[in-house]
């Protein structure tokens, strides 16, 4: 039985009027709503309460956190313990890194201008800790502890050491929140490593399976094909797995095939994550040549054809034996001219052309 | 009465912990509302501290740390408390059982507002597991009760 204060008069205890109050209210949210989904207004009001909320999330993470270092510390001694998390980050870095070149390998070899795009990729990477915060039992959502403050910008791609996370959906001043790929409300674009077909891979809810709902049934997947970012849609850095195709199945009446594919990244298990700074592919025609201009004496005919410049001038700050054919125009080509003639197919996959023209991320 | 402002709102901030603290997979789809048990045992206790502003913000604060949208738990909040006094007079004196029916009603209808705007804003969820959280409240208002009294009892 509930029990009564000194508040509830039982007899006359109606408490106050509630019509105008109710019906203020249900305005009141029902227009937050709208405005939250609708307009950008609402993002300041949205700034202050995500502040009130950070220390609540923040009191929530650290018990876990210590009991981590705890059980961390205890385990073994705090030398040790350093050297443990250096190593393991160093080889988060560098599996990072392998991955991207065993895809890249295979990459070179039968797509050339994949290649093209993935010599502009830079990356810098931040490591950035998953807050032990349950945002929704419904959605793939995650909480980092890297906001604004550090740079996480709306949109950036997250990965972990085995293929592709998620990408941030909202930006507070020192968290962010990220949509992972396997959430039912996310698309990503990816490509099959060994055959070069092109599709979306779906998220369904379920952080152990993608589906590929657009695959058509005479398209050339098999079980057990990766599949790769393409990054087309400017989000995620091409070239990295997203997923392995776990079921092909086709039905000789239907125009779509069903395919599903398993996420290579531990959806559920990371701890941490790597939030990726990366310059979206650019190609050679719209880029300016700056060291052409400055080298050769002759700033204006390299001004006016940029395209042809640029081309030129990477490789021969980086490889002079191959670029003299071209500049001498005509000399036969003693040393390593590779078979086709146009200069543009030359620069070599070490030799990244040097003018990254900081261009805008988003 | 400040000491029982304080008290209120201590109650809907260890729920609102409660919510968002990480739970065992199997766990996870089954977590209660305690926050709003906890909003609606103050309101049933004492309508005029624990009013309607009340659970509405405590339902804010809730979209605020699960990062949703703005408003959407607070529309649910305010419609469960809402009913809540409508029924209060009536709900107090209800056997312990009958009452944790009556609040199976009310976490239910919760439960479908969130759905239903949910379902509006375009993320619609329609496993049978969304609706155990509804089970779980009712199963736990007796102790919910036993709690609030005891700690009403102590607070004078």
């Amino acid at each position: 039985m509930v029990e009564l204060t000194h508040d509830s008069r039982p007899i006359i205890g109606r408490g106050p009027p509630l019509g105008a109050t109710f019906i203020t209210l249900a305005v009141a949210s029902i227009a937050l709503m709208v405005a939250d989904q609708r307009y950008d207004q609402i993002s300041r009001i949205r700034a202050w309460l995500t502040a009130a909320a950070y220390p609540v999330q923040i009191g929530v993470d650290l018990p876990f956190r210590f009991w981590d270092w705890l059980s961390g510390s205890v385990a073994d001694r705090s030398r040790l313990r350093q050297e443990n998390l250096e190593l393991t980050a160093r080889l988060r870095l560098a599996n990072l890194q392998l991955q991207r070149f065993a895809v890249l390998e295979d990459e070179n070899r039968r797509l050339r201008d994949m290649r093209e795009k993935t010599q502009g990729v830079t990356e810098r990477v931040l490591v950035s800790s998953i807050l032990n915060v349950d945002l929704d039992p419904f959605r793939h959502r995650v909480l980092l502890d890297k906001g604004r403050v550090d740079g996480v910008f709306k949109g950036q791609a997250v990965l972990d050491g085995d293929g592709i996370f998620g990408q941030v959906t909202k930006v507070n001043a020192a968290t962010s929140e990220v949509i992972l790929i396997s959430d039912a409300e996310h698309a990503i674009p990816v490509q099959s490593n060994r055959s070069g077909v092109r599709t979306i891979a779906v998220g369904l809810g379920d952080s152990t399976k993608l589906s590929l709902p657009f695959v058509t049934v005479e398209s050339d997947l098999k079980e057990g094909d990766l599949l790769i970012s393409t990054g087309m849609g400017g989000v995620f850095p091409p070239g990295y797995p997203v997923a392995q195709v776990t079921k092909v199945k086709r039905a000789a009446s239907a125009t779509f095939a069903l395919v599903e594919a398993r996420p290579t990244a531990k959806l559920d298990r990371d701890r941490e994550v790597l939030l990726v700074w990366f310059k979206p592919p650019a190609f050679a025609s719209d880029r300016p040549a700056m060291p052409a201009a400055a080298a050769p004496g002759a700033p204006k005919p390299a001004e006016k054809k940029p395209a042809a410049a640029t081309a030129a001038t990477p490789a021969a700050t980086t490889h002079p034996a191959t670029t003299r054919p071209p500049s001498t125009n005509g000399a036969p080509p003693a040393t390593t001219t590779p078979k086709k003639p146009e200069p543009s197919a030359n620069p070599p996959a070490t030799g990244t052309p040097a003018p990254q023209t900081g261009t805008a991320n988003q | 009465m400040f000491t029982r402002r304080l008290l209120y709102w201590a109650s809907v901030a260890a729920g609102l912990v409660l919510a968002i603290v990480p739970l065992p997979d199997w766990l996870d789809p089954v977590r209660p509302d305690l926050a709003l048990l906890a909003v609606i045992y103050w309101i049933l206790t004492s309508p005029r501290i624990a009013g309607l502003g009340y659970a509405w913000l405590s339902g804010l604060f809730l979209d605020v740390l699960r990062g949703m949208v703005l408003g959407q738990h607070a529309l649910g909040f305010l419609v469960v408390a809402f009913l809540t006094h409508r029924l209060q007079l009536r709900m107090r004196m209800f056997p312990i059982l009958h009452q944790a029916a009556t609040v199976m009603l009310l976490l239910a209808l919760y439960q479908f507002i969130i759905f239903w705007t949910d379902g509006l804003i375009g993320h619609g969820y329609t496993h049978w597991d969304r609706w155990l959280p509804v089970l779980s409240g009712a199963l736990l208002w007796p102790l919910i009760v036993a709690a609030g009294d005891s700690l009403n009892r102590r607070s004078g």
